[in-house]
């Protein structure tokens, strides 16, 4: 491509990106001051109080956790989608896809009814004599509220990789003597990394972020990061705090996706992302 | 309640989308600039044919977004209703139009206890537009007592069935008001023992709501909840057995006011819709429409009997006698924050 035809790109990129990313570091590094501003470390010295890393602790665990979730049941669905067992696969991923098109808070308002304590679910439960469901506005009812929203973005990507393995290869693996289960530890896997990867990032992001989730679900008593974030500029206009920890969020997504790409190996031209 | 506020921002854009079409002549247009469901819109209809004005009609749903988008200056509307705390911020920045009283004869009608409050001390940039307090709404099947003091919302007997509101001045205010203290309070120990009590008040509470508290409520889901007054109305038509209190330790008076914002194009037309929404019978209209209470007197008297003389909609003056305004806090507002963050980290 010419040089000349990337330069809108790169005027979006500067406008919508690298300047809004400098306005962030610019407010986290400055406090308010009748002058003006000035220059301080204070809002992320403030961030290190023990409130504030209990805060951060809570959303890493139930990011992870959400995550980990994901991974299981995400990995053997893009299996087999990819696989050639399953004839009516299109129709598969659809179902995986369709949910992404209705509005995501829709979608989280929809689970605050159905598990509510004269919701869907539990009608259901006690009309078959079985005991209530009480999940709502419980650590549990935020993490299905990651897993239900975020599981898409860990399927497809593993799907897409999935998809693009030799099949040749998995069958040179079988015939020269691999069982099954060998054949999937050393050759499926290391090959699918590379959309592990790019699922789990995919997850793991929106998941450590989210405020809506755990308001909505959660009944606003477990405040995350997202939510201290949302908090910040909106209601206690304190803008310099919000964004230092927007930047701790950015480093530590970094630090994250290092690691991750540490993992990855050489395999980096399949990943999706 | 959320599918009302769709199906208006729906309704909105294609209202703005008929008015673009509709350029060409050359009647003066105003723009109004409203919370979600939050006028009887066949009154504009009435104002656009009496004075000759066409009317845009936009609403939105916090405060904030409200702010955000006048300040950005991207777009210029006349007339505006920011909450009580809002006013004193777009004050604070110079913000709004003085308005001119002498072209609101109507003003006349509005409640006194409503005027020249701390925010706005001579009503040189506002008019109020509805009010109301801030109280519990609960449920009389589920509630056996007479409820009358904010201690019910802490009381072990309604365990996993109280719900708080997620809005810090508000949950904080209520406990501030339980021990005896200002819910305007800047005494830091005082707040630290409103932090406390919140910390011990949590493993009673089902959740910590905003909008969808009053859904809940009607649903049954929870025996008591810290609402606004306007919000426990519509609860209360919605489902008979809710009930909704002022407590004795006092209270928090909330409005939200009419003004106009600098960088209107009609000051005129915004002097005569405001004027016009203080006729009695439109401000009559209004009230009826949003069931919130209105601070205009002969709209009030001409209510229905059993709505005017609701005493939780429209308090009497011994009920306010701890009643108190939110006064902007400053620098106090991170205090406030820091210790909400405390309560929800819990």
């Amino acid at each position: 491509m010419k040089r000349s035809s990337l330069f809108p790109y790169l005027i979006w990129m500067i406008l919508f990106i690298v300047v809004p990313m400098f306005l962030v570091l610019y407010y986290a590094f400055t406090i308010p001051t009748e002058a003006g501003s000035t220059w301080s470390l204070e809002n992320f010295a403030r961030f290190f109080e023990p409130v504030y890393l209990k805060v951060l602790g809570r959303s890493l665990r139930l990011a992870l956790i959400s995550t980990g979730i994901c991974l299981l049941l995400g990995y053997p669905a893009a299996m087999v989608m990819a696989g050639n067992a399953f004839s009516r696969k299109n129709v598969l991923l659809l179902l995986f896809v369709v949910p992404m098109w209705m509005n995501f808070l829709l979608r989280t308002y929809a689970w605050l009814t159905l598990l509510e304590r004269n919701g869907a679910i539990n009608v259901l439960l006690t009309s078959l004599n079985l005991p209530r469901l009480q999940i709502l506005y419980t650590n549990s009812a935020v993490v299905l509220g990651m897993v239900y929203n975020f599981l898409p973005f860990m399927v497809l990507p593993i799907y897409s990789v999935l998809s693009k393995i030799d099949k040749g290869v998995v069958e040179a693996a079988g015939d020269l003597g691999a069982n099954p289960f060998r054949v999937f530890t050393k050759v499926v896997l290391p090959l699918s990394l590379p959309g592990v990867v790019s699922g789990v990032t995919m997850v793991f992001m929106p998941a450590l972020t989210t405020f809506v989730i755990s308001r909505l679900l959660g009944g606003g008593q477990f405040t995350l990061i997202g939510n201290l974030i949302e908090q910040q500029f909106l209601v206690v206009d304190n803008w310099g705090f919000g964004s230092a920890i927007s930047v701790v969020m950015i480093v530590l997504i970094l630090l994250s996706m290092a690691i991750m790409s540490f993992f990855e190996g050489e395999e980096k031209d399949v990943a999706l992302w | 309640m959320v599918r009302r506020k769709l199906v208006l921002i729906v309704l909105s854009l294609v209202m703005l989308s008929l008015g673009l079409t509709g350029c060409g002549q050359e009647k003066p247009t105003l723009y109004v600039y409203n919370w979600g469901d939050y006028m009887d819109e066949d009154v504009l209809k009435e104002f656009e044919k009496e004075f000759n004005m066409k009317v845009v009609y936009d609403t939105f749903s916090t405060n904030e977004d409200m702010y955000v988008k006048i300040k950005s200056g991207g777009s210029t509307y006349d007339v505006i209703f920011p909450s009580d705390y809002m006013l004193t911020r777009m004050l604070n920045e110079g913000m709004l139009e003085e308005i001119d009283l002498e072209k609101i004869p109507n003003h006349k009608h509005l409640d006194p206890r409503l005027m020249g409050t701390v925010y706005d001390p001579e009503n040189r940039y506002s008019l109020p537009y509805m009010w109301g307090t801030l109280g519990i709404l609960y449920n009389t099947t589920m509630v056996d007592e007479e409820i009358d003091s904010w201690d019910a919302l802490w009381d072990p007997k309604y365990s996993k069935e109280i719900l708080m509101l997620d809005s810090q001045r508000d949950s904080i205010g209520a406990a501030l008001l339980r021990l005896g203290y200002s819910l305007n309070t800047l005494d830091l120990e005082e707040l630290a023992e409103a932090g406390e009590s919140l910390r011990e008040q949590k493993p009673l509470v089902l959740a910590y709501v905003l909008d969808e508290g009053k859904d809940k409520m009607v649903a049954g889901e929870a025996a008591l909840a810290l609402t606004w007054s306007g919000e426990a109305m519509y609860g209360i038509s919605e489902n008979e057995d809710l009930a909704y209190v002022i407590p004795k330790e006092g209270t928090n008076i909330w409005f939200d006011v009419m003004a106009v914002p600098k960088g209107s194009k009609n000051l005129e037309g915004a002097m005569q819709f405001m004027d016009f929404l203080n006729r009695p019978e439109i401000a009559l209209r209004n009230t009826e429409y949003i069931g919130y209470a209105t601070p205009h007197l002969a709209a009030r008297a001409m209510l229905p009997e059993e709505v005017q003389n609701d005493r939780q909609a429209y308090p009497l003056d011994e009920d306010l006698e701890h009643a108190e305004f939110f006064v902007h806090l400053g620098e106090t507002l991170r205090d406030y924050d820091r210790i909400w963050t405390e309560v929800k980290a819990h």
